[in-house]
């Protein structure tokens, strides 16, 4: 796929900055999380603290619940794919969805390798660890990246760890010998240059994984996030519509403590969250996929 | 110093452009911010999330309706549609900054954005820019007072009313700085 076409694929994802993004499971929510100023919805059949919950294998979304959410709302919509099932997101390209989220919040289908971004007309997001995970995707043709935190879990703790991370290891690329790190990222020299001379990924850096309040959202602002993905936190509150408003105005005016207060000012509980320590080693979504 | 609407959406690739024709720049989310710019830009994004933002703040937006009277104001994509008279979405906000009518996403979805040339045409100016239609608004119907900035394909794709300009798609994406220049600082030769 040309450059040109890549561009073309960064610039929805330019577009989406500022904003929130918020996991739907129905028409209703999507259109809840649109009245409240999300700049995009992502369709999906369970919410990540659901999938976490129930167990057994979590693919892509029905189909026909994904068009009757793309059908009703004006804003784009996402859908994620397993890492590595590069058929579901045919499927998903095939159905027009604005953006694929190659996302380890589903079971792994290919434990070697993730989908081939780069032949598909729909740009893809993808979840990162660290530098080098961001990187990789970068290299198959992710048109943005976005923190994996732990989705579901409503703890920012792994959402903070690896937005610091990828900050301070675009940091670290000034002193050191960039060769090396490409072979360390397993990717090539030419993308760990421009990194390294821009202090910034070639592509958009979002926050997701854990954000369940206007604080969290606030945070992943001012750590560096361009905009944040809220899954869970939202539609697991007891107060949905007026949180994800809460959220949208507190990305806007991350910088602004007052607004912030405004925004938190009435909400209800957020959702009760889980500690790390209790996610056993071999459950945590953001360990899949490398 | 020209402001940058930053409630949501591609302000940071204007700022860009801004930089790149040496004109300082603000970034504006209330109206106090609205203070000592000449001009304002409103970028894109989505159209019903600037408005959500917008209706939660009655006086940025009389701020903006204030410096509208004397001082030039760009919009883009999602920006043009909340500067046309009227749009096809009746939830969006419109300040009718110029008198036209758009339609939302009216390229179809992602699969359907691309990149193009289009044409600009301005006193002696005759040039072709590099641009990119993203889930892209059209601009319907022009009406009287409405000058014709730039077409691709015939179709009319950035349009001039008095001192404002607004366009369907986004050249700031492709570095593209020949709108902005003729906006803010009225270049009417090619230089």
């Amino acid at each position: 796929m040309s450059k040109e076409s890549f561009k073309v694929k960064v610039g929805l994802a330019e577009m989406l900055k500022g904003g929130v993004i918020m996991d739907v499971t129905n028409l209703e929510q999507a259109k809840i999380a649109e009245d409240a100023g999300a700049v995009s919805v992502m369709a999906l059949e369970r919410i990540p603290s659901d999938i976490r919950k129930d167990g057994g294998v979590a693919r892509m979304s029905n189909p026909h619940m994904i068009k009757e959410i793309q059908d009703n709302v004006s804003i784009p919509v996402m859908a994620k794919c397993r890492i590595g099932h590069f058929a579901e997101a045919q499927i998903l390209e095939a159905l027009e969805v604005d953006f694929i989220d190659e996302s380890e919040v589903l079971t792994t289908a290919d434990e070697h390798a993730h989908v081939d971004k780069h032949p598909f007309k729909v740009p893809f997001v993808c979840g990162a660890r660290n530098l080098g995970e961001a990187l990789r995707r970068i290299n198959e043709g992710a048109a943005l990246i976005r923190t994996k935190g732990e989705a579901g879990s409503g703890n920012i703790v792994e959402a903070v760890r690896h937005m610091k991370m990828i900050t301070s290891q675009i940091i670290e690329l000034q002193d050191a010998d960039l060769l090396e790190k490409a072979e360390e990222f397993r990717v090539p020299l030419a993308l760990v240059k421009e990194v390294a001379k821009n202090q910034k990924l070639t592509v958009p850096n979002f926050a997701a994984g854990g954000i369940a309040t206007p604080a969290d959202a606030s945070l992943m602002m001012q750590l560096g996030a361009e905009t944040v993905f809220v899954g869970s936190g939202i539609f697991k509150s007891q107060d949905p519509s007026e949180r994800a408003h809460a959220v949208v105005k507190a990305v806007t005016h991350f910088k602004s403590a007052k607004d912030v207060l405004t925004a938190s000012y009435d909400l209800k509980d957020a959702m009760k969250g889980i500690l790390m320590t209790d996610i056993p080693e071999d459950e945590k979504f953001s360990n899949r996929g490398d | 110093m020209i402001g940058v609407l930053a409630l949501q959406g591609n302000f940071d690739s204007h700022i860009k452009i801004l930089k790149k024709i040496n004109l300082k720049h603000k970034l504006v989310k209330t109206s106090d911010d609205l203070s000592y710019v000449d001009g304002l830009i409103i970028p894109g994004g989505e159209s019903t999330t600037i408005t959500n933002l917008l209706r939660k703040n009655h006086s940025l937006v009389d701020g903006i309706n204030k410096l509208s009277k004397k001082k030039p104001i760009l919009g883009s994509c999602a920006g043009l549609i909340l500067m046309s008279k009227e749009s096809n979405d009746l939830r969006v906000h419109n300040f009718a900054f110029l008198d036209v009518t758009t339609s939302r996403n009216a390229y179809g979805r992602q699969v359907h954005s691309f990149e193009a040339k289009i044409n600009v045409k301005d006193g002696s100016i005759s040039s072709d820019i590099d641009v990119l239609f993203i889930r892209a608004p059209k601009i319907d119907k022009i009406n009287n007072g409405v000058e014709v900035l730039a077409t691709f394909q015939e179709e009319v794709v950035a349009v001039r009313q008095g001192i404002h300009i607004g366009i369907s798609c986004h050249p700031e994406l492709l570095n593209e700085t020949l709108l902005h220049e003729i906006c803010f600082k009225g270049k009417h030769e090619i230089s």
